[in-house]
């Protein structure tokens, strides 16, 4: 049964059917089977975070699922975020912030910030530093992604005022 | 580096998954979140002939009150129970404990039975459920066994489980009123498993300390319970001079080995201080009503 399996899923709107064996990973068959090469991919064991999509709403490593196991879901990648040529608001704030140099990490920190966010009503300052500790950048030194996280949180309305 | 070739089953029920196991035994391993066991076959540092993915099996997977206490299934996702009301109020230390584990993107996929079935020395989860005399339910073809959190984690990575025995789910004890609870680690960054760890749970009658429950991650094979340091916060209350000797007490009984992370004398000197620290912020939860 190592057999290639079809899986079909929704990836950033688009249902999308393919082939792949149950040991290949999801994040390989998102890059090298559907050809959505913004997903990137370091470290293969959840410690870096490049490889971070959304499935089901939720962050999580592409790197330590199955593609068999996605069988089903909806995805966004990085691909799915920017609406034809306007860029996604958190997009924008990466940008006006210069919250990337080699742009590596990029994809993944987008997809951690747009969860962290979005699945909380009020984040510290603290609390997004924590969140964003989940994708590791080696260029910037994280402070143009802090403001960019940040006032992304401030621009919903759910920055809450540092403690003390 | 690629996981290597195996057979992949995923069961819609729990009746499946235990018949799967009981035919394959230890040629099988269960896939759950697969936060720990992907990373492990991707470095093919384990090459099992047959994966029973127990993720599509709804009914492994639930929060619920249970005989004062909650009852947890197995395939839960530390996601949820971090955010969970029940566990807030039933199992306090294990919310406190869940957000220390990895960073969201991990607790997303990570469950609290692949936790303890794996059996890290550094994990929070078999620390809680150490602390707090937690029962594991597992079950086989052979039939459904429980196994309390002191005979569970035999030693390094290892457990009381057998190759066919699937963990169905986790029961805790009812809290008492007035307890506070905190767990207290260090970790080089935010993120990754703690240096050394300590899950502390004291309820407060009166000026007495009625029930102290402690125990440790990072500091042995597995979690330790650290019975010396909770018998003298029992007797002698929850002052500062009794929380400080508490803390020498449970540097003293733990058994922590060197690595390139850290040395053994630095954990054990890591655990007296979290220690302290988290009797402390336990005993002023108590105190304060807030858990
Ligand atoms: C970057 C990173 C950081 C992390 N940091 C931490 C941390 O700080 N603290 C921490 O505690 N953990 C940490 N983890 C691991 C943690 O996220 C996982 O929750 C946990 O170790 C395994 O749970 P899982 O559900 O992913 O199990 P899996 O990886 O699917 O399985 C782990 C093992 O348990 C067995 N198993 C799983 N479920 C069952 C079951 N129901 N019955 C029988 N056997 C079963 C599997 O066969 C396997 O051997 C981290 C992981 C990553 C990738
Ligand atoms: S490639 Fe997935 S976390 Fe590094
Ligand atoms: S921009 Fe280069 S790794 Fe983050």
């Amino acid at each position: 049964m190592t057999a290639p399996r079809k899986i079909t899923l929704t990836i950033n709107g688009t249902v999308r059917s393919a082939e792949a064996e149950p040991r290949m990973l999801l994040a390989d068959f998102i890059r090298e089977t559907l050809g959505l090469t913004g997903t990137h991919v370091g470290c293969e064991h959840g410690v870096c975070g490049a490889c971070t999509i959304i499935v089901n709403g939720e962050a999580q490593r592409s790197c330590l699922a199955f593609a068999v196991q996605a069988d089903g879901a909806t995805i966004t990648t990085i691909e799915g975020l920017a609406a034809s040529d306007r860029m996604h608001p958190l997009q924008k704030l990466f940008h006006e912030c210069h919250a990337l140099q080699c742009g590596f990490c990029t994809p993944g920190m987008l997809a951690a910030a747009l969860d962290l966010v979005g699945s909380h009503d009020r984040l510290t300052t603290e609390e997004i530093r924590t969140g964003m500790s989940a994708v590791i950048c080696r260029c910037t030194g994280y402070d143009g992604i802090m403001r960019a996280v940040t006032a992304y949180a401030d621009q919903l309305g759910k920055l809450a005022p540092a403690k003390g | 580096m690629k996981p290597p070739q195996f057979d992949y089953h995923a069961p819609g029920s729990i009746e499946e998954a235990v018949t799967l196991l009981g035919s394959y035994g230890g040629d099988a391993k269960v896939l759950a979140g697969g936060q720990s066991l992907i990373p492990v076959l991707n470095f093919r540092l384990a090459r099992p002939g047959v994966l029973i993915d127990i993720n599509r099996i709804g009914a492994l997977s639930f929060i619920r009150e249970a005989d004062g206490g909650v009852a947890i299934g197995a395939t839960t996702r530390q996601r949820m129970i971090e955010g969970s009301d029940i566990v807030g109020r039933r199992a306090p230390l294990l919310a406190d404990a869940t957000r220390l584990i990895g960073h969201l993107p991990i607790r997303t996929r990570g469950t609290i039975g692949g936790s303890l079935s794996h059996a890290d020395p550094a994990a929070e989860d078999p620390a809680v459920v150490t602390a707090l005399d937690a029962t594991m339910v597992a079950l086989s073809k052979r039939g459904e066994r429980r196994v309390p959190a002191s005979g569970f984690f035999r030693s390094l990575l290892t457990t009381a489980l057998e190759p066919d025995e699937l963990l169905v789910r986790i029961e805790f004890p009812p809290t008492p009123a007035g307890t506070g609870t905190a767990f207290v680690e260090i970790s080089r960054r935010h993120g990754d498993f703690a240096l050394a760890g300590v899950a502390a749970q004291v309820t407060l009658a009166g000026d007495r300390a009625s029930e102290v429950r402690l125990a440790a991650c990072g500091a042995g094979p597995g979690p330790i319970r650290l019975a010396a340091a909770e018998k003298i916060v029992r007797d002698g209350g929850a002052s500062a001079a009794s929380i400080e000797a508490a803390a020498a007490a449970a540097a003293a009984g733990v058994e922590p080995t060197s690595d390139v992370h850290a040395s053994a004398a630095y954990r054990r000197d890591l655990v007296r201080a979290m220690t302290r620290r988290a009797l402390e912020r336990a005993v002023a939860r108590a105190a304060g009503g807030t858990r």
